[in-house]
């Protein structure tokens, strides 16, 4: 019991850790602050695309999306960052992850914004229509802040999806929170820092889980 | 005494709110009871207690000489001596109606594949639906759907059989046929205990009323006394109410 | 050389290609291997982990709801490192594809006893009563009633999270176990030709295009029977 408490939350050696974490922390959340937003963005426009009256970009954007839901986000940040440079394309890990994250989040934020669309019925379309607005006004006002609400619970839970997601970062060597936690680790020798990241990460995520499991059960019945 | 539904002292609160307040009464065998009252006068929650599909606070329930509430008590055995027939039929919409009627003849009885069926055809014939084993309740009216749970409760051969409105969430000319099983189970000698408005089969079919307000019996006859001349104020306002 | 030469010769050397045709293959087994062993035992886990719950003992739901929601809120990959080598010194040594086995079967096994418990719940309070009525026990009714209507609305999510779930075995790759990504990266810094990651990333592609294809039909075809 003493050498786990030793090995895991030493508290000494969380002290000694918590500046380099802190700082850690403090790009996830900047990370978070951009990938979050160009998900959603792009989940936008792919969504947009897949409901077009113009076949070869509903197919295009299936495409798009089947593509990038089935490649795992390790891959192709590593096939960006490690890869790229091989073609002279050569980036910073933050440019990496944000466009591996660009394109990995927009194709799952993309359907569901899709669902959210479908799950509006036609009649608000013609309802919007009648009154003269045009298709894009009635886009943008009628169907989709309805069709977000319909899909909130998968919006908020995907968006905790993409949180959790940011610690791969770590891999391309972008000094987020587990890179620096792992990065004190390896010099202490002691798995506590990564515990305290851990306990960072559940302190943000644990009452949005919560909240998640709450708006599925209620909207379940 | 020949009670084969005895209840004793019923209590029951959910939380702080106490919804049944000391229930007293008996069933004897072969008799039909007529449970009446106001909505939320703890009806369906008595007949509930009576085989613990609600836990009592206080109180004894016997079936058939058995205490329920007894620590030795075996609960699932007993239940299917007590048949239980829902307003929403509550059949399982996976299975077929042969299904339906066969599950606990399976697993609670241990009865293998073609007995159980062949008891399954015989409840679904006594309530007019053999032809129907082989469909999915979804194929099936409200009154056979209702029917179908009929015949799953009798195909386990109850002592005693509790109705909670059986019949308020059919349409109105789906109401007759199960009406009709009901009569031909009390002519058969099934004892009953029924939660219903149908007050003109009570009147025809019913050996005793209970009117129940607010968690205690408040007053019990036979129908003509219950209907024709009421000692209670508010069994006389809730008969009235529903005469006119 | 012209562009395209270039571009070959980058990513799509032939005799590369062929040097590292093994590895990669021998990659892609590791990953089924893993893959299929966390969706027995994370999913087999999650079922387990329901039917305790269903029982609403608050002694055992407790540990359970906790034990859920931490690890649907903690990146699997901070997992894995804790694990990998918080064990270690403990004097626990276990290899890191048992280690990327066992966390990923916790993360599955979190998600489905959520998704499953979702189901037992939404199927309605009636069909209990009515089991319950003719005498089947807890566990006979679970089994014969709740759980066969249960399953169809959760087999959707699940699909959805168990492939999320095993997409994310690339993970195993930093902590050095021999699956598909680490092949294709070590291959990549020994040749210094990218050639062996892109074809580590085609055969993600290649396994996991199908899978979320199927994923997709699943969805829509039970969505669809439900409507
Ligand atoms: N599980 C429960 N939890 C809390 N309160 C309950 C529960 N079940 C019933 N009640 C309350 O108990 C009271 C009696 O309910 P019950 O269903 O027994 O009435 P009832 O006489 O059958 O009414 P109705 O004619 O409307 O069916 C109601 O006020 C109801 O709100
Ligand atoms: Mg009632």
């Amino acid at each position: 019991m003493e050498i786990f408490l030793f090995q895991f939350l030493n508290l000494d050696i969380m002290r000694q850790a918590w500046p380099l974490i802190l700082s850690g922390a403090q790009m996830t959340v900047l990370l978070c602050l951009a990938v979050i937003p160009l998900g959603l963005f792009g989940g936008l426009l792919v969504a947009t695309g897949s409901i077009s009256q113009w076949r070869a970009l509903r197919w295009a954007t299936k495409a798009y999306v089947d593509f990038f839901r089935a490649v795992p986000p390790l891959v192709l940040l590593i096939v960006i960052y490690s890869g790229l440079p091989f073609a002279g394309i050569r980036m910073s890990p933050f440019m990496a992850v944000c466009i591996a994250f660009f394109l990995n989040a927009s194709s799952f934020y993309g359907e569901i914004f899709r669902a959210g669309v479908e799950s509006v019925g036609r009649g608000q379309w013609e309802a919007a229509r009648s009154t003269g607005l045009t298709w894009l006004q009635t886009y943008r006002f009628v169907v989709l802040p309805q069709a977000s609400r319909n899909v909130l619970p998968d919006l908020v839970s995907n968006t905790v999806e993409v949180i959790k997601l940011t610690s791969i970062a770590s891999v391309v060597s972008f000094t987020e929170l587990l890179y620096a936690a792992d990065m004190a680790r390896s010099v202490t020798y002691n798995t506590s820092p990564i515990v305290l990241a851990a306990v960072l990460y559940l302190i943000v995520l644990w009452p949005v889980v919560r909240l998640v499991s709450r708006l599925e059960h209620r909207l379940g019945h | 005494m020949s009670a084969l539904l005895d209840v004793r002292g019923l209590r029951k609160s959910f939380g702080t709110t106490e919804i049944l307040r000391g229930i007293d009464f008996s069933v004897a065998a072969q008799e039909l009871v007529f449970v009446i009252g106001p909505s939320g006068s703890g009806k369906s929650t008595m007949l509930r207690c009576c085989n613990r599909l609600e836990e009592p606070t206080a109180g004894h329930v016997f079936v058939d000489g058995v205490d329920l509430m007894a620590k030795g008590t075996d609960i699932n055995a007993m239940r299917r001596r007590i048949g239980m027939v829902f307003q929403a039929f509550n059949l399982y919409p996976h299975m077929t109606a042969l299904g339906n009627v066969t599950l606990a003849l399976r697993k609670v009885l241990g009865k293998g594949r073609e007995e159980a069926e062949a008891i399954g055809i015989a409840a679904l014939d006594r309530v007019g639906l053999k032809e129907k084993a082989g469909n999915y309740p979804s194929e099936l009216s409200g009154g056979q759907q209702q029917r179908v749970a009929i015949a799953r409760a009798l195909s386990l051969e109850p002592k005693i059989m509790l109705f909670d409105e059986p019949t308020s969430a059919l349409d109105p000319e789906l109401v007759g046929a199960v009406l009709g099983v009901m009569r031909d189970l009390k002519e058969a000698g099934m004892t009953m205990v029924v939660v219903s408005h149908e007050m003109r089969f009570a009147r025809d079919a019913a050996d005793r009323i209970v009117f129940m307000a607010d968690g205690q019996i408040l007053e019990q006859g036979s129908p003509a006394e219950i209907f024709g001349n009421p000692q209670n104020p508010r069994t006389r306002d809730f008969v009235g109410e529903l005469s006119r | 050389m012209t562009g395209l030469e270039r571009f070959q010769d980058a990513f799509l050397k032939p005799e590369l290609i062929e040097r590292y045709w093994p590895d990669i293959v021998s990659g892609i087994a590791v990953t089924l291997q893993i893959a299929v062993a966390v969706v027995v035992t994370g999913l087999a886990l999650g079922l387990f982990l329901a039917v305790i719950r269903s029982y609403r003992i608050r002694l055992l739901n407790l540990p359970i709801i906790v034990f859920v929601d931490i690890f649907r809120a903690l990146p699997p990959l901070v997992v894995i490192l804790i694990v990998y080598f918080g064990l270690p010194n403990l004097g626990i040594n276990i290899p890191g594809f048992a280690v990327l086995w066992l966390v990923l079967s916790l993360v599955l096994a979190a998600f489905a006893e959520e998704i499953f418990w979702s189901g037992i719940v939404s199927v309605r309070k009636g069909q209990w009563d009515a089991a319950r009525s003719t005498g089947l026990d807890h566990w006979q009714t679970l089994t014969s009633v709740i759980l066969p209507q249960a399953i169809r609305i959760c087999v959707p999510p699940l699909t959805n999270r168990t492939i999320a779930v095993t997409k994310n075995t690339a993970l195993g790759t930093v902590i050095g176990v021999g699956e598909i990504m680490n092949q294709g990266t070590s291959a990549m810094s020994l040749s210094g030709n990218a050639t062996p990651l892109m074809m580590a990333a085609v055969a993600y592609v290649v396994i996991f295009v199908p899978v979320v294809a199927l994923g997709s039909w699943i969805e829509r075809r039970f969505a669809w029977k439900r409507a």
